[in-house]
Protein backbone atom coordinates (compact mmCIF):
# COMPACT_ATOMS: atom_id res chain seq x y z
CA UNK A 1 0.00 0.00 0.00
CA UNK A 2 1.43 3.24 -0.79
CA UNK A 3 -0.20 6.69 -0.15
CA UNK A 4 -0.08 9.80 -2.01
CA UNK A 5 0.57 13.59 -0.32
CA UNK A 6 0.10 16.56 -1.86
CA UNK A 7 1.97 19.37 -0.60
CA UNK A 8 1.57 22.49 0.65
CA UNK A 9 3.93 25.20 -0.53
CA UNK A 10 4.27 28.74 -2.27
CA UNK A 11 7.33 27.40 -4.49
CA UNK A 12 9.99 28.54 -2.28
CA UNK A 13 8.46 26.74 0.94
CA UNK A 14 6.78 24.13 2.38
CA UNK A 15 3.98 25.18 4.47
CA UNK A 16 3.45 23.43 8.01
CA UNK A 17 0.50 22.09 6.97
CA UNK A 18 1.83 19.30 4.86
CA UNK A 19 3.42 17.77 7.84
CA UNK A 20 0.52 16.95 9.79
CA UNK A 21 -0.99 15.27 6.70
CA UNK A 22 2.08 13.13 6.38
CA UNK A 23 1.61 12.63 10.26
CA UNK A 24 -2.31 10.95 9.37
CA UNK A 25 -0.90 9.19 6.45
CA UNK A 26 1.37 7.70 8.88
CA UNK A 27 -1.14 6.47 10.98
CA UNK A 28 -2.74 4.73 7.81
CA UNK A 29 0.41 3.05 7.29
CA UNK A 30 2.25 2.44 4.38
CA UNK A 31 4.79 4.09 1.93
CA UNK A 32 4.43 7.65 1.92
CA UNK A 33 4.91 9.57 -1.24
CA UNK A 34 4.59 13.34 -1.45
CA UNK A 35 3.67 15.03 -4.37
CA UNK A 36 5.56 18.55 -4.95
CA UNK A 37 3.38 20.27 -8.00
CA UNK A 38 4.76 23.78 -9.08
CA UNK A 39 6.66 26.41 -10.74
CA UNK A 40 10.14 26.80 -9.55
CA UNK A 41 9.53 24.79 -6.62
CA UNK A 42 12.91 21.94 -6.43
CA UNK A 43 13.32 23.50 -3.03
CA UNK A 44 10.68 22.61 -1.80
CA UNK A 45 10.92 18.75 -3.05
CA UNK A 46 14.01 19.08 -1.24
CA UNK A 47 12.39 20.15 1.96
CA UNK A 48 9.78 18.08 1.75
CA UNK A 49 12.47 15.21 1.43
CA UNK A 50 13.51 15.55 4.69
CA UNK A 51 10.51 15.31 6.28
CA UNK A 52 10.43 11.72 8.96
CA UNK A 53 8.58 9.26 7.38
CA UNK A 54 8.57 10.21 3.17
CA UNK A 55 10.20 7.55 1.03
CA UNK A 56 10.05 9.44 -1.64
CA UNK A 57 9.34 12.68 -3.17
CA UNK A 58 7.82 13.15 -6.59
CA UNK A 59 8.21 16.88 -8.60
CA UNK A 60 6.19 18.33 -11.30
CA UNK A 61 7.92 21.23 -11.99
CA UNK A 62 6.07 23.49 -14.78
CA UNK A 63 5.01 27.30 -15.45
CA UNK A 64 0.76 26.21 -15.03
CA UNK A 65 1.34 24.26 -11.23
CA UNK A 66 2.53 27.50 -10.32
CA UNK A 67 -0.32 29.54 -8.91
CA UNK A 68 -1.61 26.33 -7.75
CA UNK A 69 -4.87 26.36 -10.56
CA UNK A 70 -7.39 23.14 -9.21
CA UNK A 71 -7.92 22.54 -12.44
CA UNK A 72 -4.31 21.27 -13.35
CA UNK A 73 -3.17 19.98 -9.66
CA UNK A 74 -6.26 17.49 -10.24
CA UNK A 75 -5.36 16.81 -13.44
CA UNK A 76 -1.73 15.94 -12.54
CA UNK A 77 -2.76 14.34 -9.22
CA UNK A 78 -5.19 11.99 -11.37
CA UNK A 79 -1.97 11.09 -13.43
CA UNK A 80 0.15 10.69 -10.91
CA UNK A 81 -2.24 8.19 -8.25
CA UNK A 82 -3.37 6.49 -11.66
CA UNK A 83 0.59 5.42 -12.39
CA UNK A 84 1.44 5.05 -8.63
CA UNK A 85 -1.72 2.74 -7.98
CA UNK A 86 -1.80 4.50 -5.20
CA UNK A 87 -4.76 3.46 -2.31
CA UNK A 88 -5.08 6.83 -0.22
CA UNK A 89 -4.20 10.67 -1.84
CA UNK A 90 -4.11 12.95 1.06
CA UNK A 91 -4.21 16.52 1.35
CA UNK A 92 -4.02 19.05 4.13
CA UNK A 93 -7.40 20.65 4.31
CA UNK A 94 -6.12 24.18 3.30
CA UNK A 95 -7.88 26.69 0.63
CA UNK A 96 -5.78 24.72 -1.88
CA UNK A 97 -6.64 21.19 -0.54
CA UNK A 98 -10.42 22.13 -0.66
CA UNK A 99 -10.15 23.90 -3.58
CA UNK A 100 -8.55 20.54 -5.61
CA UNK A 101 -8.86 17.51 -3.96
CA UNK A 102 -12.85 17.15 -4.82
CA UNK A 103 -11.86 17.14 -8.81
CA UNK A 104 -9.25 14.63 -7.74
CA UNK A 105 -11.59 12.40 -6.36
CA UNK A 106 -14.96 13.23 -9.44
CA UNK A 107 -12.29 11.95 -11.48
CA UNK A 108 -10.99 8.89 -9.46
CA UNK A 109 -14.61 8.48 -9.80
CA UNK A 110 -14.67 7.78 -5.95
CA UNK A 111 -15.78 9.67 -2.81
CA UNK A 112 -13.66 12.33 -1.10
CA UNK A 113 -13.46 11.91 2.88
CA UNK A 114 -13.01 15.76 4.17
CA UNK A 115 -11.53 16.88 6.84
CA UNK A 116 -10.43 13.74 8.93
CA UNK A 117 -9.71 14.27 12.58
CA UNK A 118 -8.57 10.38 13.21
CA UNK A 119 -7.91 7.52 11.33
CA UNK A 120 -9.55 4.22 12.53
CA UNK A 121 -8.02 1.98 9.81
CA UNK A 122 -7.08 2.00 5.76
CA UNK A 123 -10.67 2.47 4.77
CA UNK A 124 -12.35 4.21 7.67
CA UNK A 125 -11.72 7.90 9.23
CA UNK A 126 -13.78 10.08 11.97
CA UNK A 127 -14.85 13.26 10.30
CA UNK A 128 -16.66 16.04 12.30
CA UNK A 129 -20.29 17.30 10.98
CA UNK A 130 -22.73 19.69 12.25
CA UNK A 131 -19.99 22.13 12.83
CA UNK A 132 -18.12 19.94 15.26
CA UNK A 133 -20.95 19.07 16.82
CA UNK A 134 -21.09 15.49 15.75
CA UNK A 135 -18.22 13.25 14.79
CA UNK A 136 -18.96 10.73 12.51
CA UNK A 137 -17.74 7.39 11.63
CA UNK A 138 -17.40 6.73 8.05
CA UNK A 139 -15.94 3.69 5.93
CA UNK A 140 -15.38 4.01 2.48
CA UNK A 141 -16.13 1.45 -0.12
CA UNK A 142 -13.93 2.85 -2.79
CA UNK A 143 -10.58 1.66 -4.17
CA UNK A 144 -8.89 4.96 -3.81
CA UNK A 145 -9.41 7.13 -0.48
CA UNK A 146 -9.03 10.87 -1.32
CA UNK A 147 -9.15 12.67 1.86
CA UNK A 148 -8.88 16.03 3.34
CA UNK A 149 -6.66 16.21 6.76
CA UNK A 150 -7.96 18.65 9.53
CA UNK A 151 -4.28 20.19 10.44
CA UNK A 152 -5.31 20.32 14.34
CA UNK A 153 -6.02 17.17 14.64
CA UNK A 154 -2.79 15.39 13.39
CA UNK A 155 0.51 16.29 15.06
CA UNK A 156 3.13 17.71 12.50
CA UNK A 157 6.12 15.43 11.09
CA UNK A 158 9.30 16.00 12.10
CA UNK A 159 12.21 16.64 10.13
CA UNK A 160 14.52 13.73 10.20
CA UNK A 161 13.82 11.65 6.56
CA UNK A 162 16.02 11.27 3.63
CA UNK A 163 13.90 10.61 0.61
CA UNK A 164 14.99 10.29 -3.21
CA UNK A 165 13.43 13.30 -5.35
CA UNK A 166 12.12 11.93 -8.79
CA UNK A 167 10.58 14.62 -11.46
CA UNK A 168 7.38 13.68 -12.76
CA UNK A 169 5.79 15.10 -16.02
CA UNK A 170 3.42 17.12 -16.10
CA UNK A 171 0.19 16.79 -17.38
CA UNK A 172 -1.29 19.31 -20.20
CA UNK A 173 -2.42 22.93 -19.32
CA UNK A 174 -6.21 23.03 -18.92
CA UNK A 175 -6.10 26.71 -19.96
CA UNK A 176 -10.06 27.93 -19.20
CA UNK A 177 -8.40 29.43 -16.04
CA UNK A 178 -6.14 32.03 -15.33
CA UNK A 179 -4.89 33.87 -12.00
CA UNK A 180 -4.71 37.55 -12.59
CA UNK A 181 -4.42 38.70 -9.50
CA UNK A 182 -3.40 38.30 -5.82
CA UNK A 183 -4.02 40.15 -2.25
CA UNK A 184 -1.95 38.59 0.22
CA UNK A 185 -2.57 39.88 3.44
CA UNK A 186 0.99 41.01 5.13
CA UNK A 187 1.88 40.12 8.26
CA UNK A 188 5.61 39.69 10.41
CA UNK A 189 2.91 37.40 12.75
CA UNK A 190 2.91 33.46 12.94
CA UNK A 191 0.50 32.27 10.73
CA UNK A 192 -2.74 31.99 12.08
CA UNK A 193 -3.41 28.26 11.77
CA UNK A 194 0.23 27.32 12.95
CA UNK A 195 0.24 30.10 15.73
CA UNK A 196 0.64 29.09 19.48
CA UNK A 197 -0.78 32.12 20.53
CA UNK A 198 -3.80 33.68 19.34
CA UNK A 199 -5.31 37.01 20.03
CA UNK A 200 -9.05 37.08 18.22
CA UNK A 201 -11.49 39.78 18.28
CA UNK A 202 -15.40 40.09 17.27
CA UNK A 203 -17.97 42.56 16.83
CA UNK A 204 -17.81 43.69 20.24
CA UNK A 205 -14.09 45.26 19.21
CA UNK A 206 -16.25 47.80 17.55
CA UNK A 207 -14.29 48.39 15.03
CA UNK A 208 -10.80 48.32 13.26
CA UNK A 209 -9.61 51.43 14.57
CA UNK A 210 -10.09 49.52 17.66
CA UNK A 211 -9.03 46.02 16.73
CA UNK A 212 -5.83 47.84 16.01
CA UNK A 213 -5.19 50.07 18.71
CA UNK A 214 -6.65 47.08 21.15
CA UNK A 215 -5.52 43.78 20.02
CA UNK A 216 -2.16 43.62 17.85
CA UNK A 217 -0.48 45.35 21.00
CA UNK A 218 -1.57 42.37 23.07
CA UNK A 219 -0.55 39.93 20.03
CA UNK A 220 2.52 41.57 19.81
CA UNK A 221 3.20 40.79 23.42
CA UNK A 222 2.69 37.74 23.45
CA UNK A 223 4.05 36.83 19.68
CA UNK A 224 0.41 35.81 19.14
CA UNK A 225 -1.09 35.48 15.50
CA UNK A 226 -4.50 37.78 14.89
CA UNK A 227 -7.62 35.86 14.61
CA UNK A 228 -11.36 37.29 14.32
CA UNK A 229 -15.01 36.18 14.58
CA UNK A 230 -17.25 36.50 11.02
CA UNK A 231 -19.10 39.50 12.63
CA UNK A 232 -15.25 41.53 12.46
CA UNK A 233 -14.80 40.09 9.11
CA UNK A 234 -17.62 41.00 7.73
CA UNK A 235 -18.19 44.02 9.46
CA UNK A 236 -14.21 44.70 7.57
CA UNK A 237 -12.74 45.42 10.57
CA UNK A 238 -9.97 43.08 9.27
CA UNK A 239 -8.86 40.92 6.06
CA UNK A 240 -10.86 37.63 5.44
CA UNK A 241 -8.27 35.54 6.21
CA UNK A 242 -8.66 35.91 10.01
CA UNK A 243 -12.01 34.33 10.50
CA UNK A 244 -11.54 31.65 12.64
CA UNK A 245 -14.63 28.78 12.58
CA UNK A 246 -16.97 26.32 11.11
CA UNK A 247 -16.66 28.14 7.61
CA UNK A 248 -13.34 29.70 8.10
CA UNK A 249 -10.02 28.89 9.45
CA UNK A 250 -9.26 25.70 12.54
CA UNK A 251 -6.85 26.61 14.80
CA UNK A 252 -6.04 24.72 18.17
CA UNK A 253 -3.40 27.21 19.63
CA UNK A 254 -1.96 26.73 23.16
CA UNK A 255 -3.72 29.62 24.28
CA UNK A 256 -6.76 31.51 22.77
CA UNK A 257 -7.86 34.68 23.83
CA UNK A 258 -11.66 35.81 22.39
CA UNK A 259 -12.47 39.32 22.86
CA UNK A 260 -15.36 40.73 21.97
CA UNK A 261 -16.60 37.40 20.48
CA UNK A 262 -20.03 35.71 21.66
CA UNK A 263 -19.32 32.13 21.14
CA UNK A 264 -21.60 30.84 18.31
CA UNK A 265 -21.35 27.58 17.63
CA UNK A 266 -19.98 28.31 13.98
CA UNK A 267 -17.31 30.24 15.41
CA UNK A 268 -16.86 27.32 18.53
CA UNK A 269 -16.30 25.12 15.97
CA UNK A 270 -12.99 26.94 14.86
CA UNK A 271 -11.31 26.94 17.64
CA UNK A 272 -12.20 24.82 20.56
CA UNK A 273 -9.88 22.31 20.64
CA UNK A 274 -7.66 24.88 21.62
CA UNK A 275 -5.21 23.86 24.65
CA UNK A 276 -6.28 27.30 26.79
CA UNK A 277 -9.30 29.78 25.77
CA UNK A 278 -9.63 32.70 27.40
CA UNK A 279 -12.55 34.88 26.94
CA UNK A 280 -13.45 38.45 27.59
CA UNK A 281 -16.75 39.30 27.43
CA UNK A 282 -18.93 42.12 29.11
CA UNK A 283 -21.93 39.21 28.99
CA UNK A 284 -21.92 37.26 31.71
CA UNK A 285 -24.12 34.87 29.68
CA UNK A 286 -22.11 34.35 26.71
CA UNK A 287 -21.84 31.04 25.28
CA UNK A 288 -18.31 31.90 24.83
CA UNK A 289 -17.66 31.02 28.81
CA UNK A 290 -18.89 27.38 28.20
CA UNK A 291 -16.26 27.00 26.07
CA UNK A 292 -13.58 29.24 28.27
CA UNK A 293 -10.56 28.19 30.70
CA UNK A 294 -10.78 31.33 32.41
CA UNK A 295 -13.56 33.58 31.36
CA UNK A 296 -13.21 37.53 32.18
CA UNK A 297 -16.24 39.41 32.31
CA UNK A 298 -15.34 43.42 31.61
CA UNK A 299 -14.96 45.81 29.10
CA UNK A 300 -12.94 45.05 26.51
CA UNK A 301 -11.85 48.79 26.44
CA UNK A 302 -10.47 48.74 29.66
CA UNK A 303 -9.60 44.96 29.98
CA UNK A 304 -7.33 44.65 26.83
CA UNK A 305 -4.69 47.24 27.80
CA UNK A 306 -4.40 46.32 31.74
CA UNK A 307 -3.78 42.87 30.47
CA UNK A 308 -1.42 44.32 27.62
CA UNK A 309 0.53 46.00 30.29
CA UNK A 310 0.74 43.08 32.66
CA UNK A 311 1.97 40.96 29.99
CA UNK B 1 -27.51 33.06 -19.78
CA UNK B 2 -28.41 30.75 -17.79
CA UNK B 3 -27.91 30.06 -14.26
CA UNK B 4 -28.20 26.85 -12.84
CA UNK B 5 -28.46 27.06 -8.87
CA UNK B 6 -27.66 24.22 -6.45
CA UNK B 7 -29.61 24.04 -2.68
CA UNK B 8 -29.81 22.27 -0.59
CA UNK B 9 -31.98 21.94 2.20
CA UNK B 10 -30.12 21.46 5.83
CA UNK B 11 -30.82 21.77 9.61
CA UNK B 12 -31.42 25.51 10.19
CA UNK B 13 -28.07 27.14 11.51
CA UNK B 14 -29.15 28.23 14.83
CA UNK B 15 -30.50 24.54 15.54
CA UNK B 16 -27.58 23.10 17.89
CA UNK B 17 -28.15 19.33 16.81
CA UNK B 18 -28.06 16.36 19.32
CA UNK B 19 -26.63 12.86 18.58
CA UNK B 20 -28.76 10.07 18.61
CA UNK B 21 -28.35 8.19 21.51
CA UNK B 22 -27.85 4.98 19.44
CA UNK B 23 -24.91 6.57 17.76
CA UNK B 24 -26.61 6.31 14.09
CA UNK B 25 -26.77 9.75 13.50
CA UNK B 26 -28.42 13.19 14.31
CA UNK B 27 -32.15 13.75 15.65
CA UNK B 28 -33.32 15.77 13.04
CA UNK B 29 -36.63 15.01 13.39
CA UNK B 30 -38.74 18.15 14.31
CA UNK B 31 -35.94 20.25 13.78
CA UNK B 32 -36.47 23.68 11.90
CA UNK B 33 -34.63 23.28 8.35
CA UNK B 34 -33.82 25.65 6.09
CA UNK B 35 -31.91 26.39 2.71
CA UNK B 36 -28.17 26.32 3.08
CA UNK B 37 -26.91 29.91 4.19
CA UNK B 38 -24.27 29.44 1.34
CA UNK B 39 -26.72 28.57 -0.92
CA UNK B 40 -29.00 31.52 -0.06
CA UNK B 41 -25.91 33.87 -1.31
CA UNK B 42 -25.92 31.78 -4.42
CA UNK B 43 -29.41 32.52 -5.36
CA UNK B 44 -28.94 36.40 -4.35
CA UNK B 45 -25.60 36.14 -6.98
CA UNK B 46 -27.65 34.85 -9.80
CA UNK B 47 -30.69 37.02 -9.30
CA UNK B 48 -28.62 40.09 -9.47
CA UNK B 49 -27.12 38.62 -12.45
CA UNK B 50 -30.44 38.53 -13.83
CA UNK B 51 -31.12 42.15 -12.57
CA UNK B 52 -28.51 43.41 -13.90
CA UNK B 53 -29.74 41.74 -17.37
CA UNK B 54 -26.06 38.93 -17.37
CA UNK B 55 -28.39 36.30 -16.93
CA UNK B 56 -31.62 35.65 -18.84
CA UNK B 57 -32.84 32.84 -16.35
CA UNK B 58 -31.93 31.44 -12.88
CA UNK B 59 -33.07 27.36 -12.19
CA UNK B 60 -32.78 26.44 -8.53
CA UNK B 61 -32.08 22.51 -8.28
CA UNK B 62 -32.77 20.52 -5.38
CA UNK B 63 -31.64 16.74 -4.88
CA UNK B 64 -33.35 14.92 -2.03
CA UNK B 65 -36.90 13.86 -0.94
CA UNK B 66 -40.12 15.62 -1.33
CA UNK B 67 -39.69 18.25 1.70
CA UNK B 68 -36.63 20.02 -0.59
CA UNK B 69 -40.07 21.84 -2.90
CA UNK B 70 -40.08 23.82 0.79
CA UNK B 71 -36.54 25.35 0.01
CA UNK B 72 -37.01 25.40 -3.73
CA UNK B 73 -39.82 27.41 -2.94
CA UNK B 74 -37.36 29.87 -0.71
CA UNK B 75 -35.50 30.45 -4.29
CA UNK B 76 -38.31 31.11 -6.18
CA UNK B 77 -39.15 33.99 -3.55
CA UNK B 78 -35.55 35.12 -3.92
CA UNK B 79 -36.31 35.87 -7.61
CA UNK B 80 -35.27 32.37 -9.20
CA UNK B 81 -37.47 31.74 -12.10
CA UNK B 82 -38.34 28.17 -12.20
CA UNK B 83 -37.11 25.01 -9.63
CA UNK B 84 -36.13 21.45 -10.39
CA UNK B 85 -36.64 18.95 -7.89
CA UNK B 86 -34.17 15.80 -8.46
CA UNK B 87 -36.42 13.76 -6.12
CA UNK B 88 -35.28 10.97 -4.03
CA UNK B 89 -37.10 8.39 -1.58
CA UNK B 90 -36.35 9.30 2.17
CA UNK B 91 -33.83 6.52 2.64
CA UNK B 92 -31.89 7.68 -0.40
CA UNK B 93 -32.19 11.34 0.30
CA UNK B 94 -30.83 10.25 4.02
CA UNK B 95 -27.48 8.62 2.48
CA UNK B 96 -26.99 11.24 -0.94
CA UNK B 97 -23.42 12.10 -0.87
CA UNK B 98 -21.83 14.83 -2.58
CA UNK B 99 -20.32 13.06 -5.80
CA UNK B 100 -24.02 11.69 -6.19
CA UNK B 101 -25.01 15.07 -5.77
CA UNK B 102 -22.46 16.08 -8.65
CA UNK B 103 -23.15 13.33 -11.09
CA UNK B 104 -27.57 14.77 -10.86
CA UNK B 105 -26.32 18.12 -11.24
CA UNK B 106 -23.95 17.09 -13.93
CA UNK B 107 -26.93 15.08 -15.99
CA UNK B 108 -28.99 18.14 -15.91
CA UNK B 109 -25.98 20.40 -16.82
CA UNK B 110 -26.29 18.62 -20.32
CA UNK B 111 -29.93 19.04 -20.34
CA UNK B 112 -29.98 22.36 -19.22
CA UNK B 113 -26.59 24.46 -20.97
CA UNK B 114 -26.32 26.68 -18.10
CA UNK B 115 -23.58 28.89 -19.13
CA UNK B 116 -22.92 29.06 -15.32
CA UNK B 117 -23.71 27.30 -12.12
CA UNK B 118 -23.53 28.82 -8.95
CA UNK B 119 -23.31 27.06 -5.38
CA UNK B 120 -22.37 27.00 -2.28
CA UNK B 121 -18.91 26.55 -1.09
CA UNK B 122 -20.30 24.28 1.72
CA UNK B 123 -23.54 22.25 3.14
CA UNK B 124 -23.58 22.91 6.60
CA UNK B 125 -24.73 19.26 7.66
CA UNK B 126 -22.36 17.77 6.28
CA UNK B 127 -19.24 20.41 5.90
CA UNK B 128 -18.23 18.45 2.88
CA UNK B 129 -17.22 21.61 0.39
CA UNK B 130 -17.04 18.87 -2.57
CA UNK B 131 -20.31 19.01 -5.00
CA UNK B 132 -18.77 22.66 -7.03
CA UNK B 133 -15.10 21.50 -7.47
CA UNK B 134 -16.84 17.73 -8.22
CA UNK B 135 -19.83 19.32 -10.38
CA UNK B 136 -16.70 21.50 -12.15
CA UNK B 137 -14.35 18.20 -12.83
CA UNK B 138 -17.07 15.79 -14.26
CA UNK B 139 -18.28 18.80 -16.80
CA UNK B 140 -14.59 19.44 -17.27
CA UNK B 141 -14.89 23.07 -16.89
CA UNK B 142 -13.10 25.58 -14.76
CA UNK B 143 -14.23 26.25 -11.00
CA UNK B 144 -13.77 29.32 -9.10
CA UNK B 145 -14.40 28.37 -5.30
CA UNK B 146 -14.92 30.00 -2.03
CA UNK B 147 -15.69 33.87 -4.48
CA UNK B 148 -16.68 36.92 -2.65
CA UNK B 149 -17.04 38.80 -6.10
CA UNK B 150 -17.97 38.18 -8.96
CA UNK B 151 -17.99 39.92 -12.23
CA UNK B 152 -19.29 38.25 -15.44
CA UNK B 153 -18.79 39.79 -19.16
CA UNK B 154 -19.12 38.39 -22.55
CA UNK B 155 -17.59 34.55 -22.38
CA UNK B 156 -15.57 34.79 -18.67
CA UNK B 157 -16.41 35.50 -15.12
CA UNK B 158 -13.62 37.30 -13.44
CA UNK B 159 -13.72 35.96 -9.56
CA UNK B 160 -12.46 37.07 -6.32
CA UNK B 161 -11.59 34.25 -3.93
CA UNK B 162 -10.89 33.65 -0.14
CA UNK B 163 -8.22 31.90 0.52
CA UNK B 164 -5.65 31.46 3.17
CA UNK B 165 -3.34 34.14 2.69
CA UNK B 166 -6.10 36.79 1.92
CA UNK B 167 -7.37 36.96 -2.09
CA UNK B 168 -7.29 35.66 -5.26
CA UNK B 169 -8.34 36.97 -9.14
CA UNK B 170 -9.02 34.41 -11.39
CA UNK B 171 -10.59 34.53 -14.78
CA UNK B 172 -12.14 31.43 -15.98
CA UNK B 173 -14.27 31.24 -19.14
CA UNK B 174 -17.71 30.28 -18.99
CA UNK B 175 -19.26 27.39 -18.62
CA UNK B 176 -18.00 27.89 -15.05
CA UNK B 177 -18.98 26.54 -11.61
CA UNK B 178 -18.62 29.16 -8.88
CA UNK B 179 -19.05 28.76 -5.40
CA UNK B 180 -19.74 31.75 -2.98
CA UNK B 181 -18.25 32.80 0.34
CA UNK B 182 -19.78 34.45 3.51
CA UNK B 183 -18.89 38.12 1.38
CA UNK B 184 -20.26 37.76 -1.90
CA UNK B 185 -23.34 39.54 -0.99
CA UNK B 186 -26.58 39.57 2.11
CA UNK B 187 -28.91 37.80 0.80
CA UNK B 188 -32.49 39.80 1.02
CA UNK B 189 -35.55 39.23 2.74
CA UNK B 190 -38.11 37.32 0.49
CA UNK B 191 -40.90 39.48 0.89
CA UNK B 192 -44.68 38.28 1.30
CA UNK B 193 -45.69 39.17 -2.64
CA UNK B 194 -42.93 37.52 -3.57
CA UNK B 195 -43.24 34.68 -2.04
CA UNK B 196 -47.10 34.87 -3.20
CA UNK B 197 -45.65 34.63 -6.58
CA UNK B 198 -43.30 32.23 -5.90
CA UNK B 199 -45.77 29.87 -5.47
CA UNK B 200 -47.11 30.13 -9.13
CA UNK B 201 -43.56 29.88 -10.68
CA UNK B 202 -43.14 26.49 -12.63
CA UNK B 203 -41.72 23.66 -9.99
CA UNK B 204 -40.53 20.20 -12.25
CA UNK B 205 -39.84 17.26 -10.72
CA UNK B 206 -37.26 14.33 -12.30
CA UNK B 207 -35.87 11.34 -10.44
CA UNK B 208 -32.08 10.02 -10.30
CA UNK B 209 -32.89 7.27 -12.47
CA UNK B 210 -34.37 9.78 -15.32
CA UNK B 211 -30.92 11.55 -14.91
CA UNK B 212 -29.38 8.11 -15.35
CA UNK B 213 -27.51 8.19 -12.13
CA UNK B 214 -27.09 5.44 -9.65
CA UNK B 215 -27.17 7.16 -5.59
CA UNK B 216 -25.98 4.81 -4.00
CA UNK B 217 -23.32 5.91 -0.93
CA UNK B 218 -19.56 5.49 -0.95
CA UNK B 219 -19.01 5.94 2.34
CA UNK B 220 -21.23 4.05 5.12
CA UNK B 221 -21.34 5.73 8.50
CA UNK B 222 -20.41 3.11 10.99
CA UNK B 223 -21.37 5.64 13.91
CA UNK B 224 -22.01 9.44 14.94
CA UNK B 225 -21.11 10.43 18.18
CA UNK B 226 -20.86 13.49 20.05
CA UNK B 227 -17.25 15.18 20.97
CA UNK B 228 -15.82 15.51 24.34
CA UNK B 229 -17.04 17.90 26.18
CA UNK B 230 -14.13 20.47 27.15
CA UNK B 231 -14.22 20.90 31.35
CA UNK B 232 -15.40 23.95 32.48
CA UNK B 233 -13.58 26.55 33.77
CA UNK B 234 -13.44 29.37 36.04
CA UNK B 235 -14.28 32.56 35.87
CA UNK B 236 -11.66 35.03 37.00
CA UNK B 237 -12.48 38.50 39.26
CA UNK B 238 -9.83 40.87 36.79
CA UNK B 239 -7.16 41.36 34.88
CA UNK B 240 -4.48 40.42 37.52
CA UNK B 241 -6.35 37.32 38.79
CA UNK B 242 -6.25 35.95 34.99
CA UNK B 243 -2.44 36.90 34.07
CA UNK B 244 -1.71 34.90 37.36
CA UNK B 245 -3.48 31.37 36.52
CA UNK B 246 -2.06 31.96 32.82
CA UNK B 247 1.47 32.24 34.52
CA UNK B 248 0.94 29.77 37.01
CA UNK B 249 -1.75 27.51 36.68
CA UNK B 250 -1.77 27.09 32.84
CA UNK B 251 1.87 28.23 32.06
CA UNK B 252 1.04 29.23 28.62
CA UNK B 253 2.16 32.48 29.48
C1 LIG C 1 -23.23 29.73 7.18
C2 LIG C 1 -22.60 30.43 8.33
C3 LIG C 1 -21.26 30.27 8.55
C4 LIG C 1 -20.64 30.93 9.61
N1 LIG C 1 -19.31 30.72 9.80
C5 LIG C 1 -18.70 31.37 10.83
C6 LIG C 1 -17.30 31.18 11.08
O1 LIG C 1 -16.61 30.43 10.38
N2 LIG C 1 -16.75 31.87 12.11
C7 LIG C 1 -17.48 32.72 12.92
O2 LIG C 1 -16.90 33.32 13.83
N3 LIG C 1 -18.78 32.88 12.70
C8 LIG C 1 -19.41 32.24 11.67
N4 LIG C 1 -20.74 32.47 11.46
C9 LIG C 1 -21.42 33.55 12.22
C10 LIG C 1 -21.87 33.17 13.61
O3 LIG C 1 -23.12 32.55 13.55
C11 LIG C 1 -21.96 34.45 14.48
O4 LIG C 1 -22.85 35.35 13.87
C12 LIG C 1 -20.63 35.18 14.68
O5 LIG C 1 -19.63 34.25 15.10
C13 LIG C 1 -20.79 36.27 15.71
O6 LIG C 1 -19.60 37.04 15.83
P1 LIG C 1 -19.27 37.81 17.16
O7 LIG C 1 -19.21 36.86 18.29
O8 LIG C 1 -18.07 38.65 16.90
O9 LIG C 1 -20.50 38.82 17.28
P2 LIG C 1 -21.69 38.85 18.32
O10 LIG C 1 -22.39 37.58 18.38
O11 LIG C 1 -22.45 40.08 18.01
O12 LIG C 1 -20.95 39.04 19.72
C14 LIG C 1 -20.30 40.20 20.12
C15 LIG C 1 -19.93 40.02 21.58
O13 LIG C 1 -19.16 41.11 22.02
C16 LIG C 1 -19.53 41.40 23.35
N5 LIG C 1 -19.20 42.81 23.61
C17 LIG C 1 -19.72 43.91 23.04
N6 LIG C 1 -19.14 45.03 23.53
C18 LIG C 1 -18.22 44.62 24.43
C19 LIG C 1 -17.32 45.31 25.28
N7 LIG C 1 -17.21 46.64 25.26
N8 LIG C 1 -16.53 44.58 26.09
C20 LIG C 1 -16.62 43.22 26.12
N9 LIG C 1 -17.47 42.53 25.34
C21 LIG C 1 -18.25 43.22 24.49
C22 LIG C 1 -21.01 41.13 23.42
O14 LIG C 1 -21.40 40.86 24.76
C23 LIG C 1 -21.14 39.90 22.51
O15 LIG C 1 -21.06 38.70 23.25
C24 LIG C 1 -21.38 31.78 10.45
C25 LIG C 1 -22.75 31.92 10.23
C26 LIG C 1 -23.36 31.26 9.19
C27 LIG C 1 -24.82 31.43 8.98
N1 LIG D 1 -28.73 17.65 -2.15
C1 LIG D 1 -28.34 18.77 -2.76
N2 LIG D 1 -29.17 19.41 -3.61
C2 LIG D 1 -28.80 20.55 -4.23
N3 LIG D 1 -27.60 21.11 -4.05
C3 LIG D 1 -26.73 20.53 -3.22
C4 LIG D 1 -27.04 19.33 -2.52
N4 LIG D 1 -25.98 18.98 -1.77
C5 LIG D 1 -25.04 19.94 -1.98
N5 LIG D 1 -25.49 20.87 -2.85
C6 LIG D 1 -24.77 22.08 -3.34
O1 LIG D 1 -23.38 21.90 -3.16
C7 LIG D 1 -22.85 22.84 -2.24
C8 LIG D 1 -21.73 22.22 -1.44
O2 LIG D 1 -22.19 21.12 -0.70
P1 LIG D 1 -21.21 20.07 0.00
O3 LIG D 1 -20.19 19.69 -1.01
O4 LIG D 1 -22.10 18.94 0.40
O5 LIG D 1 -20.62 20.77 1.19
C9 LIG D 1 -24.06 23.30 -1.45
O6 LIG D 1 -23.84 24.57 -0.90
C10 LIG D 1 -25.15 23.29 -2.52
O7 LIG D 1 -25.07 24.43 -3.33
Amino acid sequence: MAILVIAEHDNAQLKAATRNAVTAAAKIGGDIHVLVAGAGCAAVADQAAKLAGVAQVKLADAAHYGDQTAENLAALIVDVAKAGGYSHVLAPATANGKNALPRVAALLDVAQISDIVGVEGADTFVRPIYAGNALATVKSADAVKVITVRTTAFDAAADGGAASVAPVAAAADFGKSKLVGREITKSERPELTAAKVIVSGGRGVGNGDNYKALLEPLADKLGAALGASRAAVDAGFVPNDYQVGQTGKIVAPELYIAVGISGAIQHLAGMKDSKVIVAINKDPEAPIFQVADYGLVADLFEAVPQLTAAL
Amino acid sequence: MKILVPVKRVVDYNVKVRVKSDGTGVDIANVKMSMNPFDEIAVEEAVRLKEAGIATEVVAVSAGAAACQETLRAALAIGADRAILIETSAEEAETLQPLAVAKLLKALADKEQPQLVICGKQAIDDDANQVGQMLAALANWPQATFASKVVVAGDKATVTREVDGGLETLEVSLPAVISTDLRLNEPRYATLPNIMKAKKKPLDTVKPADLGVDVAPRLTTVKVAEPAKRQAGVMVADVAQLVEKLKNEAKVI
